[in-house]
């Protein structure tokens, strides 16, 4: 058991992307099946057939559902009864992802912020993006990636209200945004809202808020109460599919929370687009690999 | 609104004809471009070398594969329209192009050209790069093939789209009229949030 292969992690993170990018989790099929069922506007609907078409093709051709292959974000949980190797699993995983870029092929998108020269990589300093989380009572390691496409990030933004501003700046702040971004991100996509915490945790939360199978609510009453109430006030602007007009503007906002400092009043918002790809793996010290969304 | 299929090369009569909410399909030919190339067309002054007099381009995000001197589409998808703004009043008066596709439309000094010389914009779906894809028969040619994956292309397209007219040549403006729409029901919306101060 002490003799865990490593290459399998590189597997995986491999994998993970791949899979990510070409197979919609069924909750994201069920969410645009049902916004395309509700949708009354002519325009809206016929967009969102032809979403629920694209990811019919993907399917059959086994091919990407989106050209954006993004960024690769890895969020890691480790089973803390197993004693994993942290650094080792964090070149695994860099390695993992410069392979499905290589071998599948598909376009990369890391670039140099300042030369913007672009490696074909997908990876370079500072990336894959991972966050490192540990669970007591399990010794399996599990990993959630998350292509993430620019149309959609480029609509994120966040905010250090004061407390004086109280919470309604934070729900005004979050509706203002969407409508900031109209079409760009591909609309109906699930919004992530991250509330509390400093300038860092807070944008942090806000994608983790993503992480989420879509609708499944916040386990604090109060936060799951917001997410309804932001969903409504979004859908209500109008700006529907692709930010021509409709009934559906998200598939449903997600809310992510942390406690602040009593002179703060943080809010970011973290835009996805309709394709919400993510793939996820468990992977246990015997070398066994399960793979899930 | 309806539903047309059309066949390229476009008259100027045709796209007249067009109105916001129109759905359009369409065979034939269909050019490829992006911010580079424009930048390479528009602020270093390289004349295209085919013409594109009548036709369709696409902000297009293109992964291509060579094979020999064939090139061949892996998946090709739609950008956003907005960066490329500044060049499309000029690709509509300069080289006569009648339709302009991508994704999140652009802003009036484009709206204008379209109205002055007949041209409309067109709406993909975005994110849907598996369909657009499948709908390119053919890579025909790269033309600047040294700025690729920004180079000029030139594809052969059956039944493209669903495409949706989102500005027409008579000045309608889709995404203008959806937040114009937004921002009148914004009041109702704050109110029921429980927003008061809504500077």
């Amino acid at each position: 058991m002490r003799n865990f292969d490593y290459m399998i992690i590189e597997e995986v993170a491999k994998e993970l992307y791949i899979r990510a990018l070409c197979d919609l989790p069924p909750d994201v099929r069920v969410a645009l099946k049902s916004a395309e069922e509700k949708e009354t506007s002519p325009t809206g609907k016929e967009i969102l057939r032809t979403m629920l078409k694209n990811v019919e093709i993907a399917d059959q051709k086994k091919t990407l559902i989106c050209q954006d292959t993004g960024l690769p974000i890895y969020m890691i949980k480790f089973g803390t009864a197993f004693h994993w190797d942290g650094a080792e699993i964090k070149d695994r995983i860099y390695e993992g992802a410069k392979r499905a870029t290589v071998e599948f092929p598909f376009r990369g998108s890391s670039t140099h912020p300042v030369t913007r020269i672009n490696p074909q990589t997908s990876v370079g300093e500072g990336l894959p993006v991972t966050y490192f989380d540990f669970v007591k009572g399990i010794d399996y390691l599990d990993i959630l990636m998350i292509p993430k496409g620019s149309g959609s990030e480029n609509m994120s933004s966040m905010k250090m209200f004061i407390p004086a501003d109280g919470v309604s700046a934070l729900k005004k702040f979050v509706v203002d945004t969407v409508l900031e971004a109209g079409g760009n991100p591909c609309p109906p996509g699930v919004i992530g809202v991250g509330i509390g915490g400093t300038a860092d945790l807070v944008c942090r939360l806000a994608k983790e808020a993503l992480a989420r199978p879509v609708g499944q609510r916040n386990h604090d009453p109060l936060y799951a109460e917001m997410e309804k109430e932001l969903e409504e006030a979004i859908n209500a602007t109008g700006m529907g599919p692709m930010g021509l007009g409709g009934d559906i503007s998200t598939l449903a906002v997600h809310i992510e929370a942390a406690y602040t400092h009593i002179t703060q009043n943080p809010v970011a918002v973290n835009t996805q687009c309709w394709p919400a790809r993510r793939a996820k793996a468990k992977i246990y010290p015997d070398g066994r690999v399960e793979y899930g969304h | 609104m309806a539903n047309y299929h059309l066949q390229t090369p476009f008259s100027e009569d045709v796209i007249r004809q067009l109105k916001v909410g129109d759905i359009v399909q369409f065979n034939g030919t269909l050019f490829g471009l992006r911010d580079l190339t424009q930048i390479y067309m528009f602020d270093q002054r390289h004349d295209p070398p085919v013409s594109l007099q009548d036709m369709p381009c696409i902000h297009t995000a293109p992964s291509l594969r060579k094979v020999g001197n064939r090139w061949e589409p892996v998946c090709v998808g739609t950008t956003t329209s907005v960066r490329m703004d500044r060049f499309s009043p000029q690709l509509i008066e300069k080289y006569g192009v009648r339709v302009i596709i991508g994704k999140s439309g652009l802003y009036k000094r484009s709206l204008e050209a379209m109205k002055r010389y007949g041209a409309v914009y067109m709406s993909i779906v975005g994110g849907a790069a598996a369909l657009e894809t499948q709908q390119i028969e053919e890579v025909e040619a790269v033309y600047w093939e040294h700025l690729h994956p920004e180079a000029l292309y030139q594809f052969r397209v059956k039944e493209f789209g669903p495409l949706t007219v989102s500005m027409d040549s008579h000045g309608n403006h889709k995404y203008f009229d959806v937040i114009a729409e937004a921002k009148k029901r914004l009041p109702e919306i704050y109110e029921k949030l429980g927003i008061i101060n809504t500077a």
